[in-house]
């Protein structure tokens, strides 16, 4: 079997907060093969953001850390990676598309530039050559007029094509990994669609493995193959995607597919009337506790549920679930 | 818009505003009382009516208002400010000859206040809770709150008087000779405390606003992005942080250029610097009508080219404005 391109291993970031310390990622673990695309879902606040700005070593500064665990990648540990060698790492094997394509680009430099600087730096490649490079992605992500547009500024430019520029930056290098912080969230849905069909068609030709955050289970289900549902800072559960969405063996996992209505009427041939999770999300504080954080929201909630913290159960088809009643479900 | 009509427009409403400030400032002057006639007469160790009386048909004080001022803005048009019979000396050539030093000293107080405000702000904004950064909020509280004057005396004190590094006052040594280094020394020398003293006010304005700006643009979503892309330390603070952070420094350089120029006055007569400021001075002293009218004139003229290359300047950092393509 080959060795997995990224693992992670019982990570925790812990964020400072005004009263104290709070785990927004608590022991969390999993395997990220070289070629393949693993999705992340769960609800605004779950710690997505937080697992991929640590994978970068990016955690904001002063307030966020890595309090243990292991990112393992190619071999080397990046927790304990020093600044330098992180910067060699950024950008370069490791790339990351962030959720606002709006405010992600720099207004005062040409997106060429903002392209180019990539090339020079990690490439070493000369000005002009670098340039000539900028425009060539700009065409591999299907900007009109490449030739002309490097030297506009982001603001003479859509939403779409700004998250074009980002996807063209982070993959300048050829990167291993593309990190992807729900890249389309804030683009609206035609424009989504052809962002993905981007991003795929990319995924083809160059073999990047993905971890694609968002909140989207069809995209989910068109992107990947397969994915990590998150609640509360902790893993919920993971599978094959095509597995999950067969049968669901967390109770979130299932309230979060039957909130979409294309999938189950794929599944199962009648439209339900579109249900949502009933009940929030515990906050920051209540993440560190000893029971399953869900179990306030869960019909299926018993005393155990309250009173620790669910293992974690396997099933024969990768499936991993951390609900005591998974076997049940 | 493209830039050059930007730019037209620009110095189209500079023009009207200098046009307003001559009819301003001539109307003020002719509600106050007191006249020319006044001061030649003065000059001459004093007039009786009949005199006097000579003396305003003369010179035009007789005729209606909007005559006077409508000579007067013709005059100025074709750069003659008038005569003043205190100096004995034509205005345009009184306020030529102290121009330069006036120029001096706002310029590179300007420039001083910018660089090293920017500099403290951008290093203290890297540490907010480092000593450096705690210094730029004392030095902001202190340099906002001590009157000019003050600030110039004690420097006076201090670096004249009890520790002899710089002259007390003025702007050049007649004793110095030598060649045209050995004059620019000179100056430079006489420049630095009336120089800082200027600048402390607004050092103190810009590096608060640089250390604030930069803090929040240290945390956009376009820094986070060049760290992400693995740039170095000084790539993201120096080209992707601070080209942000410098808009609203300049913009607020820009809108301080007129108290600068207010501020030289203050400055100018504590190191007798012998520029527009002292001259103001003495000329409001002797109710040289024509030479304070010169001067407001001059001033407003430096405040609005000061405001016109703060646009530029603003439009070479910022492309959304349209100064470039
Ligand atoms: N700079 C910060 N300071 C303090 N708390 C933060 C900071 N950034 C994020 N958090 C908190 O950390 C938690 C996890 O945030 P994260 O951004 O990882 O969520 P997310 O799953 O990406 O959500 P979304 O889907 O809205 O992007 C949230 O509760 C958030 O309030
Ligand atoms: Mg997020």
């Amino acid at each position: 079997m080959t060795e997995p391109l990224l693992k992670v291993e019982n990570l925790r970031i812990e964020l400072k907060l005004r009263d104290g310390v709070a785990p927004v990622i608590d022991d969390l673990s999993f395997e990220l093969m070289p070629g393949e695309s693993l999705s992340f879902v769960g609800e605004s606040g779950c710690g997505k953001s937080m697992t991929a700005l640590a994978i970068m070593g990016l955690l904001p500064e002063g307030i966020g850390r890595i309090a243990s665990g292991k990112l393992i990648f190619d071999g080397e540990d990046l927790t304990t990676a020093s600044e330098a060698r992180l910067r060699q790492i950024r950008g370069n094997e490791i790339s990351m598309i962030f959720q606002e394509p709006m405010t992600s680009l720099n207004p005062v430099i040409t997106v060429g530039e903002q392209i180019a600087e990539v090339l020079r730096t990690h490439q070493g490649l000369s000005r002009k050559a670098a340039w000539d490079q900028a425009a060539e992605l700009l065409d591999a992500v299907r900007i009109p007029n490449p030739r002309s547009r490097v030297s506009d500024y982001p603001f003479q430019m859509s939403g779409g094509q700004r998250q074009r520029v980002m996807i063209a930056i982070a993959l300048a290098c050829k990167p291993k990994i593309l990190i992807a912080d729900e890249p389309t969230t804030a683009l609206d849905v035609t424009v989504q669609a052809q962002i993905f069909d981007l991003l795929r068609d990319l995924r083809a030709q160059t073999g990047t493995s993905i971890i694609m955050i968002t909140h989207d289970m069809g995209a989910v289900a068109e992107m990947a193959e397969r994915m990590i549902v998150m609640y509360a800072g902790r893993k919920a559960e993971i599978g094959p995607v095509d597995q999950i969405i067969d049968h669901a063996r967390h109770p979130y996992t299932q309230g979060l597919i039957s909130c979409v209505p294309h999938i189950m009427s794929d599944l199962t041939e009648t439209r339900e009337e579109l249900t949502e999770v009933p009940g929030i999300v515990p906050s920051l504080r209540e993440f560190g506790r000893d029971q399953c954080l869900f179990a306030s929201r869960c019909k299926y909630r018993s005393g155990e549920c309250l009173q620790h913290r669910p293992p974690a159960k396997g099933f024969g088809n990768g499936q991993i679930s951390d609900c005591w009643h998974a076997e049940a479900l | 818009m493209p830039a050059a009509r930007v730019t037209l427009i620009r110095i189209f409403y500079a023009l009207a505003l200098l046009l307003a400030v001559l009819v301003l400032n001539f109307s003020l002057m002719h509600l106050a009382p007191g006249d020319v006639a006044d001061t030649i007469s003065q000059s001459m160790g004093g007039a009786d009516a009949e005199v006097l009386e000579r003396i305003r048909i003369d010179y035009g004080l007789d005729q209606p208002f909007l005559v006077q001022l409508g000579r007067y803005i013709g005059n100025v048009l074709h750069f003659d400010l008038g005569y003043s019979f205190f100096y004995n000396q034509s205005v345009t050539s009184l306020i030529l000859e102290r121009l330069p030093a006036t120029l001096l000293l706002v310029v590179s107080a300007q420039v001083l206040a910018l660089v090293v405000g920017v500099v403290l702000g951008v290093v203290s904004a890297r540490r907010p809770n480092g000593m450096l950064s705690h210094f730029v909020t004392f030095l902001a509280l202190f340099g906002y709150s001590a009157p000019v004057f003050w600030t110039g005396i004690l420097l006076l004190i201090a670096f004249s008087l009890k520790i002899p590094l710089f002259p007390v006052a003025g702007m050049q040594d007649i004793t110095v000779t030598g060649g045209f280094f050995a004059h620019a020394w000179d100056i430079l020398r006489h420049l630095v405390l009336p120089m800082i003293t200027l600048a402390s006010i607004f050092l103190a304005l810009y590096s608060r606003l640089a250390r604030a700006t930069m803090m929040e643009v240290l945390g956009s979503d376009y820094v986070r992005t060049a760290k992400a892309k693995g740039l170095s330390q000084r790539d993201v603070v120096y080209k992707h942080a601070l080209k942000n952070a410098l808009s609203p420094v300049i913009t607020l350089a820009g809108l301080q250029f007129s108290a600068v120029v207010s501020g030289a006055v203050l400055v100018e007569t504590v190191f007798s610097w012998p520029g527009l400021g002292t001259l103001a001075f003495q000329s409001i002293i002797a109710r040289d009508t024509p030479t304070i009218l010169g001067i407001l004139f001059f001033s407003a003229l430096v405040v609005i080219v000061g405001n016109l290359l703060t646009d530029f300047a603003l439009r070479l950092v910022d492309p959304r404005l349209g100064g470039r393509r």
